[in-house]
């Protein structure tokens, strides 16, 4: 029994719009993975709700004219893996998503849901970050659109507005023609698990694909939000190939990340995770690009 | 022969479609809703209970305090009744406590019209404690001067027990001697059972009705009456199909809190569910028990002198107590016997949950010190652990002088004949003898030991009743449980074996209704097919008797020149069919002269118990640099005597090993040094292994049928999960040359030893 005081179902974006100006203390409610818990732990007990669930035109993969990749905001976790452009153009998401919860949970939850949490844990949100991804926002005042790192404010804190709700999450050609990716989730067991520190690396060769033209790396729980090891990315970037490259990233990313003490790990272990994970995810993406690290 | 074949569950349709009812499906769904205030601090006296804003909540039909409840204290423990005092379990509890003695503690109750009513209520009342000092590591709390949490054990010490053989002060001085010496350490774990636990009351004519998921109805009955001081009668308890239990439901939980709250509301019914955060937090867990194993041996590995200290964290209250550490402590000598041996056990209270029953009782903890410990001696001397164990273990023949168990059959060595060929121990042992690298394989194993029953510890005792149909089926009832280990089916099987019936005949009443069901402790220890086993063959013996006597008038043969096989009474002299079984029903019910219901019951009373014994291999992968470790091959192999129905009997190990790789990798209760609050109290932070942590789990039988047991079985229930952590943990040894002396060997600790042995 959930303790809900009133739910309001929209039935299109604007009257989701609507909604949310009529009711700003409303919680938004897409597949309810997450909001049901935190109504049963009391953190949302008695609030109102507006569900968005039944806007299917916030659901589904497509591809614009300009080749920038459209991910529908209610677009499941097995809708995203399953799909057919995702895996054409940036697999390695479909591949992250597939490791939230279990399969009811990737059937229920939402990739908007996801990254609108603001935690720094979500499978989504690293590999986002690493493709360099944008926010689409739909509010009174129309269409807003924003990088994901300029979404994300604090832990739990995300960039929506009164009235807004999120629409899609976008990717444009420039930022996937030519890349390859590998994400790496690091949890005490395999399935129905929160990410101890998840690792996304993608990478662009050179044509002949001795030089690392470019580097993308993302981590979760790594810092209170998603981040990019950019400071690794700037040093690595036109390096060549060699056999010590991957030691090389995973050592220099600890000066990016900052990931803090806590009863799930230490500081000290999620450091040695992220070194390792940068590392192995690295040499992953390198052989899907046709690389060589000898 | 209906023993040994692997028919189907007799449950098995209704569960797999979903028409199977629980607990809460059988509730009416107009029940009041009961919910109970936890304290928020882990050790206080309660000052006062401020309920005046919660009564008023909308909803709300009553508020209940520590205040309120019967002065009487009960026990809770799963164990039968005994009439002599200083056997008695600790009665220690009250329904609801002044003293709170653990974080999430019960203090105070609603009961109101729905669940979201009730919580709300719960936030409204307002609780002023005297906050003081608590302890929550088992040594720390022995110490002079550490909180006190009963007044009458000193030093939190529930009991000590101990045991002395030979002198080893003396033997010890023999020249040339390797001492090795470890300490071992095990986690507080949740039986983590499907089904939370659940209860519902209600009054009908002045008695106290309980619906409850329990594996121990008769005994949930006794304690319900202890903690409301009334007379046991005037409480009937009903069990239904419960999903799971694994020894949670072998305490009474909430079952008196629900029977006492519905007579406070005029005996309307009334629910109470646990939530799964109360399930960790307010049900039972496995005792955490740290060892010191201290061995004196000769080169050749000969065990002269061994000294064992065991220290049991009890948590808050005496539940189950000192039996489970006792257990362990009481079985290191009899699995690998010494001449010259000190070893004592302390079972103390902490301010942390409750410590009762959970599968194994006592020994997977004491598995896990004594097999790590055995792989840490065979490592000093450079000794091959198999090889090792062949020489050391138990011998066949042996007999307790306590127990009278007799090992009848060579166990050991059968069962690790099985499982080193399964894992190919010699070639992988010798292949993985000297690696180098990220990635590192070995293997390792454990040997197991149990008992199947409780004698001579307590009673042991089943009582079964036969009740024929028209149609020459029956009906069979014992106290004995089922709790999703397939006792109904077993239990089916025995009978029809020896009744001479086919097994569809057999309707066993699953439901146990301490008002009909003839008196029986349960479901616990290892003892169903055993113990239940005497009932059943006692009771279907003399029923065949009886049946066949009956039979006299209408064949007009001599009841011992017949016999009952396949549902027909036939001659033996002959083997002539002279009537069906159904005929014979038909005919005695009926008869207009001397008509009779066909009926038997019988108590059996067991004075043996059995030794049901094996082992078990892993093969692990290691990655140094994730701390992570990969169970590659997982091999249980148990010698539990006749198999009534293998099929059963492999899903029963394979569960067991399941959970003996969550005790051995992920699982562990976490909780907060500054304010003794469970952590990680859920199934999300608990790391109850998935279906994908885990490897094939290989489950292969000895069948040596037990000489003392009515149809040649013994203990399988519980013995499953034993020899898996120290087998991973040893397999983990050969692979990296760390030792790990604690559980669970999650990538936290991996991390730490790893730095430690600079391996990373």
């Amino acid at each position: 029994m959930y303790d809900i005081k009133a739910m309001y179902e929209a039935s299109s974006v604007a009257d989701a719009v609507k909604l949310r100006q009529q009711h700003p203390e409303a919680v938004i409610l897409a597949g309810g993975s997450d909001v049901l818990i935190k109504i049963r732990e009391g953190k949302l007990a008695g609030r109102e709700m507006i569900s968005i669930y039944g806007l299917d035109e916030l659901r589904g993969v497509h591809l614009e004219e300009d080749g920038t990749l459209v991910i529908g905001s209610l677009t499941s976790f097995s809708h995203i893996t399953a799909d057919p452009l995702i895996q054409e153009h940036i697999g390695v998401l479909g591949e992250a998503v597939d490791m939230v919860g279990g399969p009811q949970i990737r059937a229920i939850g939402t990739i908007g849901g996801n990254t609108c949490n603001g935690v720094t844990s979500a499978d989504s949100a690293s590999t986002l970050f690493a493709w360099d991804a944008q926010i689409e926002l739909t509010g009174p005042d129309g269409v807003r659109i924003l990088p994901i790192a300029q979404f994300y404010l604090g832990a739990g804190k995300t960039d929506i507005r009164p009235g807004e709700i999120q629409t899609s999450i976008r990717i444009p050609k420039k930022s996937y023609e030519g890349y390859k990716g590998f994400y790496i989730k690091y949890g005490m067991r395999r399935a129905m698990e929160i990410a101890t520190t998840g690792c996304s690396v993608n990478v662009k060769l050179s044509d002949d694909k001795k030089t690392l033209e470019d580097l993308r790396i993302g981590f979760g729980v790594a810092a209170p939000v998603p981040i990019r090891a950019v400071k690794t990315e700037e040093k690595f970037r036109k390096a060549a190939l060699s056999a010590d490259l991957a030691d090389q990233i995973g050592e220099a990313v600890l000066e990016d990340v900052t990931p803090r003490d806590s009863w799930r790990a230490s500081k000290d272990l999620r450091l040695h995770l992220c070194q390792t994970l940068a590392k192995d995810a690295f040499c992953e993406a390198v052989k899907r690009s046709g690389g060589e690290l000898a | 022969m209906k023993i040994g074949q692997s028919i189907p569950r007799v449950d098995s349709y209704d569960k797999a479609t979903g028409r199977t009812k629980y607990t809460d499906d059988l509730c009416d769904q107009n029940a009041l809703v009961a919910k109970i205030l936890h304290a928020n601090v882990a050790h206080a006296i309660v000052k006062s209970v401020d309920t005046s804003e919660a009564e008023d909540m909308p909803g709300v039909i009553g508020v209940f305090t520590c205040f309120d409840v019967p002065e009487c204290t009960f026990p809770t423990a799963g164990h039968p009744w005994s009439t002599v005092e200083s056997h008695q379990d600790v009665m220690d509890r009250h329904l609801l406590t002044k003293h709170v003695r653990y974080y999430g503690d019960d203090v105070a109750a609603v009961v109101a019209e729905d669940e979201v009513s009730a919580v709300r209520a719960l936030e409204k009342i307002h609780v002023e404690y005297e906050v003081l000092p608590f302890v929550l590591d088992v040594q720390e709390a022995m110490k002079d001067g550490a909180p006190q949490l009963h007044e009458r054990f000193k030093n939190n010490i529930l009991a000590h027990t101990d045991i002395r053989r030979g002198n080893l002060a003396e033997a010890i001085k023999e020249p040339g001697l390797t001492r090795i010496e470890g300490w071992y350490d095990t986690p507080t774990v949740q039986h983590c059972h499907i089904e939370n636990a659940c209860c519902y009351a209600y009054m009908e004519n002045g008695r106290v009705n309980v619906v409850a998921s329990t594996q121990i109805p008769h005994i949930t009955r006794r304690c319900i009456g202890q903690a409301l001081g009334i007379d046991w009668g005037m409480v009937r308890l009903v069990k239904p199909y419960i999903g799971g239990g694994f020894g949670d439901k072998q305490d009474a939980l909430y079952e008196p809190l629900c029977a006492w709250l519905s007579m406070q509301v005029g005996g309307r019914l009334v629910k109470l569910e646990c939530t799964r955060e109360e399930t960790f937090q307010n049900c039972r867990v496995r005792h955490a028990i740290r060892y010191h194993l201290i061995s004196w041996v000769r080169k050749d590995g000969t065990l002269v002198g061994r000294k064992l200290e065991c220290y049991s964290n009890q948590g808050a209250y005496a539940s189950h107590g000192h039996g489970v550490c006792a257990k362990g402590m009481n079985a290191v000598p009899q699995i690998y016997p010494c001449p010259n041996i000190e070893c004592d056990s302390w079972t103390v209270f902490t301010n942390r949950q409750v410590a009762g029953a959970m599968r194994g009782y006592g020994m997977p903890q004491v598995t896990f010190a004594l097999e790590s410990h055995v792989d840490d001696i065979c490592q000093a001397l450079g000794l091959d652990p198999l090889e090792y164990r062949r020489k050391t273990t138990m011998p066949l023949g042996y007999v307790d002088a306590f127990s009278k168990n007799e090992l009848y059959s060579d166990s050991f060595n059968q069962t690790l004949d099985v499982g080193s060929a399964y894992i190919e121990y010699e070639k992988k042992r010798k292949e993985y003898s000297h690696q180098t690298g990220r990635f590192r394989r070995g293997v390792g194993l454990s040997v197991f030991w149990y008992n199947t029953a409780v004698w001579p510890i307590s009673l042991e005792t089943s009582a079964c009743r036969m009740v024929m149909n028209q149609d020459g089926s029956i009906q069979l009832q014992v106290g004995e449980t089922e709790i999703g280990q397939g006792a109904d089916t077993a239990f089916a099987q025995m009978a029809a074996e020896t009744l001479g019936i086919s097994i569809d005949k057999v309707h066993v009443v699953s439901c146990q209704d301490t008002d009909v069901t003839p008196y029986g402790t349960g479901a616990y220890a290892s003892r169903q097919t055993y113990a239940a086993g005497m009932a059943v063959r006692g009771c279907a013996e003399a029923f065949k008797q009886h049946i066949l006597e009956v039979a006299f008038p209408y064949t007009r043969m001599q009841p011992y020149l017949m016999d009952i096989v396949d549902d027909q009474i036939i001659r033996t002299t002959d083997g002539r069919v002279l009537m069906s079984l159904g005929d014979l029903a038909k005919q005695k019910l009926y008869d207009l002269e001397n008509c009779e219901h066909l009926t038997m019951e019988k108590t059996a009373q067991l004075k043996t118990n059995a030794y049901s014994f094996g082992c078990g291999f892993a093969e692990v992968e290691v990655d140094l640099e994730m701390c992570q470790v990969k169970v590659l091959k997982l091999i249980n192999v148990h010698d539990a005597g006749t198999l009534v129905n293998p099929a059963l009997a492999r899903a029963q190990v394979q569960g067991g090993m399941s959970m003996g790789l969550g005790y051995a990798l992920s699982e562990k209760m976490l909780y907060d040094e500054k304010t003794g609050r469970l952590l990680n109290g859920n199934l999300l932070d608990y790391k109850l292994s998935t279906t994908m942590d885990h490897p094939h789990l290989e489950a292969r039988f000895v069948q040596n049928a037990e000489p003392t047991s009515a149809y040649g079985t013994k203990a399988l229930g519980e013995p499953p999960v034993l020899p898996v952590a120290p087998a991973v943990r040893n397999a983990i040894l050969q692979a990296t040359g760390v030792g790990l002396d604690e559980l669970p060997m999650r990538p936290h600790l991996l991390y730490e030893k790893f730095k430690e042995a600079h391996l990373i």
